[in-house]
């Protein structure tokens, strides 16, 4: 067992876990932030994509010892109070998710995207930048939509910030 | 329409726990005391259990208990079931082999469980596991259809010799052979369809929790039907009587068919929490999906199309192989036969058909519906023969199938089905326009300038949703019937709750349901509410599955709502003093027509429960049942076409354009339609293009992780040009047709036939992957 | 994931110390190789040493005459240094592809070549350019380096600290992605040196993980275009056959690659 502290959403926080600890399972068992998912066993599928120092990391490919002392932003760290982030907005309005079970991974790769971009993107490299995370209902149709809006909106929010 | 009535894309109510991270999925849920469960499951495909040996396993940390497949048998926990009975051509009722929760005795697929550790926790439960010592002897396996049925095969269970489960028929063999003598040609072609796995995002969960001092279970699960999974616990698996049986199925990441089944894990979780009187919860990984979860598809075919000397087909007879895997899972038996071969006729007036269907055991996972069930495979097959047939008899695919398109309605097919609606030539017609079907050879030329092979494909595709008429379902073996419910409450303060068996895990019922309630109350849906997915909760349901939540669900939520407006009618028309006939529902008020007479909703549920001044005799308060179940099957059909490139250096695919003209009779909500239809498109190309479950000649799997097995990625797909015709549904007051599953039933054989165009060679198998595709252009 | 120790390592001395008390330890950098193995419970680390945060083991740099990548540069910094992109763009290129985004944020050139996974990508580009392999003992040449299958040249507890790539006249990557994996089903790296000899090494296609292409090579030394290589044949003796490639396959999609990456150097 170690004590790991680090930073998540903002809030500090200091837990006891066995070393073996993934960050997912931190998250989800010790933290109960239980938006972040896991999908697979093999690092793949993205649904447990959250922010590590500002980064699109997957979770499950993480120790929880290897993120100690940095900043984690999960699915619930990212709106603003009441105010959904412009992703998640997107998501909502572009019916960018059905069963919403990927939908927190892909909304975190989405952000990461867009701030990589800085917001200058088209439809073939939001396809292939979402190479990391798979959705089995939505055909990506509308999460494709959604990244592009989205891209769109933050960069409106940017330039008003 | 009101802006958020039938026909409006309204935004998901649902969307904004699931895109703040707060959606309450079943491994979410963490119970006082909870302990964890991992399974012991077999390596070999085939195997007998001669000794199982747990004393090292249980002196490991924290391990509370090992229990065995013995042990659920010494407490008469029952084997699993399947609900739909076949009769074989020659009257014998289907051989089945029993499948217990655990295997006491003899192991037949790799993945199957043989005993689980109660840990407590998860970490604990895996390490022990792993010291539970399996003593088994191999016995040879049967990996596929082919060697299932070679003379000698190692049998499976005894109660089904051959391996075959049934050898079954539906059709006029004589009219059929009548048919072929007179032909004029005769177009021949072997087919595979696929196993798939269906793969859900959310891998599957159960938290059983038992109370011993009122002897009541509760299970969590990620189910899509959770009411059957109920019925079934309790009457057949013999877990508690369903009065002390609570089944809940919370937010829910995807089926697709697959949580459709109750499995082995959830009736071994629930009767593990009475036995170390905690709560247990077992969640799979993604391995354990790919070994456990029910696999859908796997058909061997051989079809046979005759044509007269003008092109009109005079008769299609059909051999189709199923393999069922290693048990027969809850609707396995329904899906290549009634939900298969009843849809043969495509969009086709075919006058002769005839069908046999042999089900074999294997040593694999079992197969059961997944997404189309039954309509991907006839629709495939029906489909690959059509354009086959153009490129033999050197007519356009889409003048063949016009030529032959059932016009009349409503028709009569010679297998089963009686369509009750379509327009086939408006789908096309949209189709072809929308892909520029005119302009492709000119297309298709100057993509040979740049080097690559393009190509075209068509598939005209058919299926029957809204499963289904109970007495239609009865009479073909069903064990259950196929209606649905829903209950109507109005409160006090005129809010509404419907109370629905349909199950949402994805289709976004939270919002099209209460947009048929803004439709006829004209009340704005954030007053309405949709609980659904909980026994103690919901009256009954039958559950989600062969889209049938809005033609079936939906025409319960109408059912109820008929009578709930009636009553409601009634007192208005006594507060407003008028007659009942005389009253009409606008924007949630009663108003008495010709007049400024009027009484808003919440005035009339208010009356209804203050109970002061209702008619003489009227029963206070406002809420009605209704069980709903179709008169018929519904039909929606349409028309998809491909274009691609395939690259010859390398036989990849590269998609063009892919356009959709679906006709789902009407729309509640194009959105959530589109969505469906996007959806689908994407499980019936990632069929066409990259899934496939193999197993090699032991009954290993080789596809047992996304490392192996290929999901369709964003960058697999195109985006999708979809559109609509309409001919509304006659069978069900809202004129819906259902529209989750057209997608995966229709697509397949589009891609295949646009690549089979490219490449200039019928003969190619699913998945068409690049290594496939370049041995077929350079053999 | 079996039990295991955690340790964050701040210098490389320190990490060989902990390596050297530890009872079967295992370095640690991304954690994209070490951890979906421990994970499918393949691997049992008594311990394992983090890398990942020791300053001296990141940053990318260019010389004149080489690129140097040092150890637990992440690969996403790779792909998007200026200084990659114009010493040796193809290497960039390469960092671009391999994993996903995510993955890319994470996983390093040291624990790729450590591991020596016969489908990962940066195994071509070291091979083709024959770049030197710097550990905190010595300098090992890539020809030495990879030894088959998961097999490299380096003892236990011996750590990359950096990679060296001579900047060549001419180089290229191609890479057909496994489908499923997103691995490389086979990926070639193609390299004009500055005095005109050429290297090719393919990724993902062998038996033996990364290899030479001598066919090719022969044919680009003797005229360096794509269309040089229109009749060479590769044998498919030796190369890996599975359901998403068999070998005659692979054999066709080391040529194609290379023709595409010698197109792409130019």
């Amino acid at each position: 067992m170690s004590t790991v502290k680090l930073t998540v959403n903002g809030k500090a926080v200091s837990v006891d876990v066995e070393d073996r600890t993934l960050l997912v399972h931190l998250l989800r068992e010790n933290l109960n932030l239980t938006g972040t998912h896991v999908g697979c066993d093999t690092s793949q599928c993205g649904a447990c994509v959250v922010h590590i120092d500002g980064r699109a990391v997957k979770s499950c490919t993480v120790l929880a010892g290897q993120a100690a002392g940095s900043n984690v932003t999960t699915i619930e760290g990212i709106s603003k109070g009441d105010e959904l982030h412009p992703m998640q907005a997107a998501f909502r309005d572009n019916h960018g998710l059905q069963c919403g079970y990927c939908t927190p991974g892909m909304i975190m790769s989405a952000i990461d995207i867009v701030q990589r971009y800085g917001g200058e993107l088209d439809e073939a490299t939001v396809r292939h930048e979402l190479e990391g995370n798979i959705c089995r209902c939505t055909g990506y149709h509308n999460i494709v939509k959604a990244v592009l809006d989205a891209a769109g909106r933050m960069k409106v929010a940017q330039a008003a910030e | 329409m009101g802006i958020e009535g039938i026909g409006a894309s309204v935004v998901r109510k649902e969307d904004r726990r699931f895109i703040t991270g707060k959606g309450r999925y079943v491994d979410d849920i963490k119970l006082v005391g909870m302990t964890y469960a991992q399974f012991i499951r077999s390596p070999h495909a085939h195997a007998k259990v001669k000794s199982i040996d747990s004393s090292e396993a249980l002196k490991k940390p924290g391990v509370i208990a090992v229990l065995t497949g013995q042990e659920l048998v010494d407490d008469k926990i029952g084997n699993l079931i399947c609900g739909w009975a076949i009769t074989s051509k020659d009257g014998s009722p289907m051989k089945m082999g029993a499948w217990p929760a655990m295997a006491p005795e003899i192991v037949r697929f790799v993945g199957q469980a043989v005993a689980v550790v109660i840990a407590e926790t998860k970490n604990q439960a895996r390490d022990a596991a792993e010291a539970v010592v399996v003593d088994y002897e191999e016995l040879p396996a049967v990996p596929d259809i082919k060697a299932a049925i070679k003379p000698g095969a190692p049998q499976l269970h005894p109660e089904a010799p051959g391996n075959v489960v049934y050898d079954w028929h539906l059709g006029d063999e004589a009219a059929v052979k009548d048919a072929f003598s007179k032909a004029a040609n005769v177009v021949t072609l072997d087919l595979t369809n696929n196993r798939l796995v269906p793969n859900a995002m959310e891998p599957r969960s159960a938290v059983a929790d038992y109370d011993a001092a009122e002897e009541h279970f509760t299970l969590y699960t990620t189910s899509q039907n959770p009411h059957v999974a109920r019925l079934v616990l309790s009457a057949f698996y013999n877990i508690a009587p369903e009065h002390k049986l609570r089944v809940i199925a919370p937010d829910v990441g995807g089926g697709f068919g697959s949580k459709i089944y109750i499995y082995p894990e959830e009736m071994v979780a629930l009767w593990a929490s009475k036995k170390v009187g905690r709560p247990v919860k077992w969640t799979g990984d993604r391995t354990e999906a790919f070994l456990t979860d029910a696999h859908g598809r796997d058909h061997v075919s051989k079809a046979e199309l005759a044509f007269d000397k003008d092109n009109k087909i005079l008769g299609l007879r059909v051999k189709t192989h199923a393999n069922f895997g290693a048990y027969m899972s809850l609707f396995s038996a329904a899906v290549p036969t009634y939900l298969y071969a009843t849809l043969l006729s495509g969009q086709y007036v075919i006058p002769a058909i005839y069908a046999e269907v042999i089900g074999v055991y294997t040593n694999t996972t079992p197969v059961d519906a997944y997404r189309g069930a039954g309509r991907p495979e006839a629709s495939y097959l029906i489909e690959r023969m059509m354009e086959t047939a153009a490129r033999q008899l050197k007519v356009d695919p889409t003048e063949l199938r016009k030529k032959n398109f059932i016009t009349q309605f409503p028709y009569q097919t010679p297998v089963i089905m009686a369509y009750d609606t379509g327009d086939f030539h408006a789908s096309i017609d949209a189709a072809m326009k929308a892909i520029d079907y005119a302009g492709f050879p000119a297309r298709k030329a100057k993509a040979k300038a740049d080097g690559k092979l393009r190509g075209i494909g068509v598939s005209c595709y058919i299926e029957a949703c809204g499963i289904a008429p109970s007495k239609a379902v009865g009479s073909l073996g069903a064990g259950v019937g196929l209606w649905e419910s829903a209950e109507v409450r109005v409160n006090p303060v005129g809010t509404i709750e419907i109370l629905t068996g349909s199950h949402s895990h994805g289709q976004g019922h939270e919002t099209t349901f209460c947009q048929i309630i803004a439709e006829r109350l004209g009340v704005p849906i954030s007053q309405v509410s949709i609980v659904h997915g909980d026994t103690d909760k919901v009256q009954f349901g039958m559950g989600t599955y062969g889209s049938r939540s809005i033609a079936v669900g939906g025409a319960a939520i109408v059912k109820a709502m008929e009578k709930v407006e009636s009553k409601a009618k009634k007192i208005a028309a006594h507060a407003l003093e008028a007659s009942e006939n005389d009253i009409v529902i606008e924007n949630g008020e009663f108003k008495v027509t010709g007049t400024d007479k009027s009484i808003a909703l919440p005035m009339v549920a208010l009356a209804a429960y203050t109970a002061h001044n209702l008619p003489d005799g009227m029963e206070p308060g406002l809420k009605e049942t209704a069980f709903y179940d179709p008169t018929n099957f519904t039909f929606p059909a349409g028309a998809y076409i491909c274009e691609l490139e395939v690259d010859p250096t390398t036989g990849k695919t590269s998609f063009v354009n892919f356009v959709a003209a679906d006709d789902f009779g009407r729309l509640i909500n194009p959105m959530i339609v589109a969505g469906q239809v996007h959806g689908g498109l994407a499980q019936g190309i990632g069929q066409a293009l990259l899934e496939g479950a193999v197993y090699d000649s032991n009954g290993q799997p080789v596809t047992a992780s996304f490392m192996d097995y290929t999901m369709p990625r964003a960058d697999d797909l195109p985006s999708f040009q979809i559109s609509h015709t309409t001919t509304l549904c006659p069978g069900n007051p809202l004129g819906v047709k259902g529209c989750g599953e057209a997608g995966a039933i229709g697509a397949s054989a589009a891609v295949i036939n646009a690549i089979t165009d490219a490449i200039g060679n019928n003969k190619l198998e699913m998945p068409a992957t690049p290594d496939r595709v370049w041995h077929t252009i350079h053999g | 994931m079996y039990e295991t120790i955690y340790h964050r390592a701040s210098s490389v001395d320190e990490a060989a110390a902990l390596f050297a008390k530890g009872g079967e330890p295992k370095y640690l950098a991304g954690g994209h190789t070490l951890i979906p193995v421990m994970k499918q419970r393949l691997a049992s680390p008594s311990d394992v040493i983090d890398l990942g945060k020791i300053k001296e083991l990141i940053g990318v740099d260019a010389t004149a005459d080489a690129l140097t990548i040092k150890a637990a540069t992440p690969h996403c910094d790779v792909a998007q240094s200026s200084a990659a992109q114009k010493a040796i763009p193809a290497v960039a290129y390469l960092a671009s592809l391999i994993g996903d985004p995510a993955v890319r944020h994470r996983g390093t050139i040291g624990g790729s070549l450590a591991n020596n996974d016969p489908a990962a990508d940066y195994p071509a580009a070291v091979l083709a350019l024959g770049a030197t392999i710097k550990t905190n003992k010595r300098t090992i040449a890539a020809d030495d380096f990879f030894q088959g299958l998961f097999s490299t040249a380096l003892e236990d507890g011996e750590i990359i600290t950096a990679v060296s790539f001579p900047i060549p006249a001419k180089a290229g990557y191609a890479k057909f992605p496994h489908p499923a994996s997103r691995f490389a089903l086979t990926g070639v790296f193609v390299a004009k040196t500055k005095d005109g000899d050429v290297r090719v090494a393919a990724t993902g296609a062998s038996q033996s993980g990364v290899m030479r292409v001598g066919p090719i090579e022969a044919a680009l030394k003797a005229n360096w275009s794509a269309a040089a290589l229109d009749g060479v044949q590769i044998p498919s003796a030796g190369l890996l056959s599975d359901i998403h490639g068999s070998a005659d396959y692979r054999a066709n999609l080391i040529k194609v690659m290379a023709q595409r990456a010698v197109t792409a150097a130019g």
